[in-house]
């Protein structure tokens, strides 16, 4: 047994090593071509899509808030960073440690909450969020926007630039992925997954559900968070239609469709969701249309998301394999 | 004096409010999903009655007849095609089935009749009433009439014919139900008929204060949701009640302190219910069972 997990280990290890090459080499056929831009929102979408996944996917709670912690991400490093000229790395950490301090306060009354009602919670505090992202016109710019937000830079390096900005934010992308991979590995991991199927039973077993959901709700507020102080340096404008009730919506599609519980469920959702409106660039107001037939037949035919339905479509469609086997 | 003008028209909102909330609460009852798609059917309503009346020059009564039976179909497919398929299903696929087909009505909504934000004509003239210090429209009449003959209609229906009472049965007890012989899936297909009428009759009868447009639906069926959850998702007096509050709070919020901010005083009345009273208002607690 202890064997077996150490062999586990040690692929899921590999796959890591295998994930962060492609993730090196994928820009590079196209260097400066337009899609390295969409791979960067790639991996904005991917922090964002895993926060998600590890809250729902997990620990079985819904959140249709996460914008709200996007928008405060971004709005924060954009406010600190262009009304009160603060140094762009410190604006960050102020405003990830805030965002997550907020998140941890909110989570006990909303996470006691359950199902629909749960939905409905986080649903209200994403509108009111992106409410007060439209009104406090004097620091936010209101509906026009906020513009003007500084590149990141290190020392006399900035990353102004498609490609310094991809690897930037993928590298932050590969220390969340690899943060939640070993959590959900670990003691804090089963819990979840346990609270995920009986929250009463995983309570019966010794597993403290109330602080455990709180934990997992800050992290994913702290991770969504970051990548929107990300999304702001990169983007350099913000407005809150970036931050709005249909963009948590969209998350939800990504984690869905990619594969709930499924870490790299969650980049595959991510890549997929962000890729599917350039390729219907074409159709533009059809999108829309897409995005809902997607959500209903995927709920109904692929409950288990991409990531476990495309290894379930190969062993159907090549059951000769498995027969001699 | 201002004060009794906003009562009025936090009244006339609130009770679109109650009707929202109680289409959400029949499908509730009879099924436990809570459809996020309630909001389209009225965002339907008021749409489909402006194309009836444009398109197919129906006199206005006819147009709305035609909206709420058109809605009505949009609702039976609904459930036949993505709600019945699931039927193990856990709350979360049926919220995101139920988002997703949001989604899909605004989609193809705003792909056949554009974006723009039409206005339905008042019933019956724009002639205001005057009440004291405060003026009455015409339309706010026809909002509170219809809103009472609905509460005192589903009164009657839940609580005095045999179908009614089989839907009830179905809400406390969906296996006792089929037991004594009542088809529960007939009775979820009528909680969507009716459900969806009720949306789209809200929708017909706001759409000339508010003008409508496809995008309408999400807020609407939010403060709908609102006005249930604040009346324990009840199909009865409470979520009446709880409109007319959420209503009357929305419009002095507004009025008194800002109107940027008027929705989001709706969604932190939402919070603090959820938080404090999680099973309404009116309504006493109940133990889960596991």
């Amino acid at each position: 047994m202890a064997k077996k997990k150490k062999v586990a280990l040690k692929s899921d290890k590999i796959k890591f090593l295998v994930f962060c090459l492609v993730v090196l080499l994928a820009p590079l056929p196209f260097a400066k071509g337009y899609l390295s831009n969409v791979l960067i929102f790639v991996g904005v979408n991917s922090m964002l899509a895993l926060g998600l996944n590890l809250l729902l996917g997990y620990a079985g709670q819904i959140s249709l808030g996460q914008a709200a912690f996007f928008g405060l991400g971004a709005y924060g490093s954009g406010v600190l960073t262009t009304q009160f000229t603060m140094n762009p790395w410190l604006a960050m950490v102020l405003v990830a440690v805030s965002v997550a301090l907020f998140a941890f306060l909110i989570g006990f009354p909303v996470l006691k909450l359950k199902g629909h009602y749960l939905a409905m919670a986080t649903l209200g505090v994403g509108i009111i969020a992106n409410i007060a992202f439209n009104e406090t016109v004097d620091l936010t710019g209101g509906p026009s926007g906020l513009s003007g937000i500084p590149n990141l830079s290190i020392g006399g390096f900035t990353f102004d630039n498609d490609l310094k900005n991809y690897y930037l934010v993928w590298g932050f992308a590969l220390v969340a992925i690899l943060l939640s991979l070993n959590l959900v590995n670990s003691r804090v991991g089963r819990g979840l997954r346990a609270i995920h199927d009986s929250e009463v039973a995983a309570r019966v077993m010794g597993v403290n559900a109330r602080i455990m959901k709180v934990q997992v709700f800050t992290f994913s507020a702290l991770i969504s968070a970051l990548a929107g102080s990300l999304y702001a340096h990169v983007v350099t404008f913000i407005s809150p239609t970036s931050f709005s009730f249909a963009v948590s919506v969209e998350l939800l599609t990504m984690v869905v469709i990619g594969g709930l519980g499924s870490v790299y469920g969650s980049i595959l959702g991510a890549l997929l969701l962000t890729l599917l409106p350039e390729l219907l660039r074409a159709f533009q107001d059809f999108d829309i249309i897409v995005y809902g037939l997607l959500l209903i037949s995927m709920t109904i035919y692929l409950p288990g998301g991409l990531v476990r339905g495309i290894p379930e479509l190969f062993r159907r469609l090549v059951p000769a394999r498995r027969g001699n086997a | 004096m201002e004060l009794l003008q906003f009562v009025i028209s936090g009244l006339a909102t609130g009770s679109i409010y109650a009707l929202i909330g109680l289409s959400f609460a029949i499908i509730f009852n009879s099924t436990g999903i809570i459809n996020f798609a309630q909001g389209e059917f009225v965002m339907l309503g008021g749409v489909l009655t402006i194309c009836a009346i444009t398109l197919l020059k129906l006199p206005l009564l006819a147009a709305i007849l035609a909206a709420v039976a058109g809605t009505t179909l949009v609702g039976i497919i609904f459930e036949r095609f993505a709600i019945r398929p699931l039927k193990n299903a856990t709350p979360l696929s049926l919220i995101i089935i139920t988002i997703g087909a949001s989604i899909l009505i605004r989609g193809v909504v705003m792909l056949l009749f554009g974006k723009d934000t039409q206005a339905l004509p008042a019933f019956s003239g724009t002639t205001p009433i005057e009440v004291g210090s405060a003026t009455l429209l015409p339309q706010h009449l026809w909002i509170f009439g219809v809103t009472i003959l609905v509460i005192i209609g589903s009164r009657l229906f839940f609580h005095h014919t045999i179908t009614g009472k089989a839907m009830r049965a179905c809400s406390f007890n969906r296996r006792a139900a089929s037991l004594v012989g009542i088809s529960v899936w007939r009775m979820v297909l009528l909680s969507f008929v009716i459900s969806s009428a009720l949306g789209s009759l809200a929708g017909v009868i706001i759409a000339p204060l508010t003008m409508t447009a496809y995008d309408v639906g999400v807020m609407l069926g939010l403060k709908g949701f609102c006005a249930a959850i604040m009346g324990g998702m009840g199909s009865g007096l409470g979520t009446v009640l709880g409109g007319l509050i959420l209503g009357i709070l929305e419009s002095l919020g507004a009025g008194l302190l800002s109107s940027g901010y008027k929705d989001a005083i709706a969604f932190f009345i939402l919070l603090l219910i959820l938080f404090v009273r999680p099973q309404g208002l009116f309504k006493k607690g109940e133990t889960e069972r596991v």
